[in-house]
């Protein structure tokens, strides 16, 4: 049992003071008023996101984690901010507010029905650790059994790519 | 380390996505919460994933990593085009459908 040996009291430590981080961070970002800082408060989530895929022993996706979305997914992002011509400041018309109690309504069911269905089926169940996670694993695995799910991410893709330059171009 | 801590976690992303999408006006904000849910579904596959044998949850969560690159590169190029015909990306404003 992987949970027994001494890996396990610093890694609850890790995990405590990453969730509290990218709590405070993720609720930055849907209420800062500012919309270059809810861009950086977002870095901070996904590389919380990050730690907690190396906490699940996931150390390839924690890595496409940090070079995907911290590289150029929050690139994109400011490049989106900066083309719209956002307010740069502070501004205030960033939230609907007439829509703010039902979106915290909405919010807490939502938390409420998950977290009480998650605790009910999951109870105390301490993580396995069974997956490999070697790259020469995971390689595999894509390239044998999802080998048709990976060449139609390949053409999604490359959609994508054509999608976004006829869309965004100026003709 | 329970698994529940993780998809508690999780949970609480996604919850805080969700009021995002709906509070949110600016378009570019709305499409950061998307992302927010994105990665939350994500810490659910990776910790599934680790209760059974195989890497099947990693191999699903770098297609959704894949899926929301692609996400958020159409969704900004929509944003781009919207603000390039309304000057704005005020999405209350864009109520054309409405009856």
């Amino acid at each position: 049992m992987i949970a027994a040996v001494p890996f396990a009291v610093p890694a609850n430590i890790a995990f405590g003071i990453g969730a509290a981080f990218m709590i405070f961070s993720a609720i930055k970002v849907v209420t800062t008023k500012n919309v270059v800082h809810a861009a950086l408060y977002l870095v901070l989530v996904l590389a919380g996101v990050g730690l907690n895929y190396l906490l699940l022993q996931a150390e390839f996706v924690a890595v496409t984690q940090f070079l995907v979305y911290i590289g150029a997914i929050v690139v994109l992002f400011l490049f989106g901010i900066m083309l719209t011509r956002a307010p740069l400041g502070i501004s205030d018309d960033l939230d609907n507010r007439k829509a703010r109690p039902a979106g915290i309504l909405t919010g807490i069911i939502v938390l409420a029905v998950t977290a009480g269905s998650l605790i009910a089926s999951f109870g105390d169940d301490r993580l396995a650790f069974k997956a490999t996670n070697s790259v020469a694993a995971i390689s595999d695995s894509i390239f044998s059994r999802y080998l048709i799910p990976f060449e139609v991410v390949s053409v999604m893709l490359l959609a994508a790519l054509i999608g976004a330059i006829v869309l965004a171009r100026k003709d | 380390m329970l698994i529940n801590q993780f998809l508690l976690l999780a949970a609480v992303l996604f919850a805080i996505g969700v009021y995002g999408v709906l509070v949110r006006r600016n378009g570019v904000l709305v499409l950061m919460s998307i992302e927010l849910i994105l990665n939350a579904v994500n810490i659910n596959l990776v910790a599934f994933g680790a209760q059974h044998e195989g890497a099947s949850g990693q191999v699903f969560a770098l297609f959704v990593i894949a899926v929301a690159a692609a996400e958020v590169g159409v969704g900004l190029a929509i944003v781009l085009l919207i603000y390039r015909n309304r000057r704005t990306i005020d999405l209350d404003q864009l109520d054309e459908m409405k009856g």
